[in-house]
């Protein structure tokens, strides 16, 4: 098993997975207990209208997705916090705009040849040590920020009425949280691409949130479950040739469901402990 | 006379253009013990979050401590409608009382010793200390309300208010619940928003039944006049409640 570590891509495969993982454990449980799974898919989709424009004007791909991404979230932001009740469409709206928009500029980009897949799908395999840097200095960005404002965060995400009425800005930390997560979701891209981020952000967080007393609790195992899931998964994939962002995905969606059976021994147990 | 906490002068609210409130005028004075009765989308808990600042009036003003609805935080108390909690969300009792101690905007605070011992004080005379590190998901209907009248409380605010806190409790526990704010009420202004007349009347000093408009009665006792203006077509059969029949006054004729 330790030869595959020999490989400079093996073991940056390893790492990029360890950084993302930490986004994905405090970021991840923001978008699941404040509900924003649908938000933040959108986010992910319209991305790929930032690959679009990376490759059409020439940028690095890590500005485009970024800068784009972090636009898209700015707007969705806007959107829920002023008409709430239409928000899920309009979020689906930006979702396929901003895929249409990455396709087109695709099409005008000439002798573009990029394998379009390793966005779709992740490419963990080929992640170069720069992008390695970039991960953490996000990562400790996202922690930086939580840190500080972690009570407020809990607050708003617990109970955002009472959280106006103590004087917490809800609408700034809003708009924090979403470029947190636009953040997270370029992260995640680079792993098993945008059509699979919404698993690994969600699957992790929504298997903690049962097993933990605290959101502090729930982000770190939450961590240590995103770790154990793209570990696995990479190994899986490497043994057995198969594509590495989906197996990872695998991987979690099988724990995902041996979660859900277990939650159902658990809530039986009072009714059959009768007989 | 008792000073005026809480002002509103002709306040009126829509929602999507269809009208909530309509010319409320209201004040409460300090000590007061007011419930808001009415009908189902009557417009009670819209008033009770104008009133925190929640909400911004189309017209009118409402003064809350002589400032403007949302300004004086700390000197407030606040308990919001209990089926709005996520059940499964993970988070401590303690945390949850913790809440209410929140200074927004200071970086990096944990909470102080002496936030902690607020949040037990107001845990012990809730009665839920021994429940601290329990989930708040876990525990009974009844006992999430005491949780969060201990989070409301856990300031010493000036004023307290409360929003259905008798939803999903059942006949007895929402009667220990009226008994603890009658004994809070000794210190604490409190306005509450209820749907069920007969507690009420028992338990607090005056009554506003709010459906569009609101009908003020500085009194307890609520009329047969006054729930037929405020249910309009449903009225509640009072002789089972055993109270007075008395004719009401529109608070602004009252002026």
């Amino acid at each position: 098993m330790l030869e595959a570590l020999q490989f400079e891509f093996m073991r940056n495969a390893l790492l990029a997975g360890l950084l993302t993982s930490v986004a994905c454990g405090v970021i991840g449980t923001f978008v699941v207990v404040n509900r924003i799974v649908f938000l933040s898919g959108g986010i992910a989709h319209a991305a790929y209208g930032g690959i679009g424009l990376a490759f059409f004007f020439g940028l690095p791909f890590v500005v485009g997705t970024m800068g784009f991404a972090l636009l898209v979230a700015m707007v969705m932001a806007v959107v829920t916090l002023k008409a709430r009740h239409r928000s899920d469409t309009i979020i689906g709206v930006l979702w396929a705009i901003g895929m249409a928009l990455g396709v087109i500029l695709l099409d005008l980009t000439p002798g573009y040849n990029v394998d379009l897949m390793s966005f779709l799908f992740g490419s963990i395999l080929t992640v170069p040590t720069s992008d390695l840097w970039l991960m953490l200095v996000m990562n400790i960005l996202i922690l930086l920020t939580v840190g500080y404002f972690y009570n407020d965060f809990l607050a708003l995400s617990y109970d955002e009425d009472f959280a106006k009425v103590r004087g917490v800005r809800v609408e700034v930390l809003y708009f924090l949280l979403l470029a947190m997560v636009a953040l997270s979701v370029v992260m995640i891209i680079r792993i098993v691409g945008l059509i699979l981020v919404i698993a690994l952000l969600t699957i992790p967080p929504y298997i903690a949130e049962k097993y933990s007393g605290s959101l502090r609790a729930m982000m770190f195992l939450s961590f240590l479950l995103s770790c154990f899931f793209t570990m696995v998964g990479l190994w899986i994939s490497y043994f057995f040739n198969l594509t590495s962002g989906a197996t990872i995905i695998m991987v979690a969606g099988v724990c995902f469901f041996i979660s859900l059976f277990l939650e159902l021994l658990r809530t039986r147990r009072p009714f059959s402990s009768g007989n | 006379m008792r000073d005026a906490i809480i002002e509103i002068r002709d306040l009126w609210f829509s929602f999507n253009s269809i009208p909530v409130l309509k010319e409320v005028n209201l004040t409460v004075r300090r000590g007061d013990f007011i419930a808001l009765l009415g009908p189902n989308g009557g417009g009670k808990t819209t008033l009770l979050k104008l009133m925190l600042g929640l909400l911004r009036p189309d017209r009118g003003s409402i003064k809350v401590f002589n400032e403007p609805a949302g300004k004086s935080t700390h000197r407030i108390g606040y308990m919001p409608q209990h089926l709005d909690f996520n059940q499964s969300f993970p988070i401590s009792v303690l945390d949850v009382v913790l809440m209410g101690k929140l200074r927004p905007g200071k970086g990096w605070s944990r909470y102080s010793h002496k936030d902690k011992l607020a949040a037990q004080k107001a845990m012990e005379q809730m009665e839920m200390w021994e429940f601290r590190n329990r989930r708040v998901g876990e525990l009974s209907g009844g006992q999430q309300q005491r949780v969060f009248i201990a989070r409301a409380l856990v300031d010493e605010p000036e004023v307290l208010f409360l929003d259905e806190p008798t939803a999903s409790v059942d006949t007895k526990h929402q009667t220990d619940l009226f008994d603890i704010l009658k004994e809070l009420n000794k210190t604490v202004t409190i306005i509450v928003v209820s749907h069920d007349v007969g507690i009420v009347s028992s338990h607090v000093k005056s009554v506003a039944c709010v459906n569009q408009q609101l009908f003020y009665h500085d009194d307890s006792e609520i009329t047969q006049e006054m729930l037929e203006m405020a249910y309009q077509c449903c009225p509640v059969d009072l002789v089972a409640h055993g109270m007075p029949h008395r004719v009401l006054q529109e608070h602004e004729d009252n002026d």
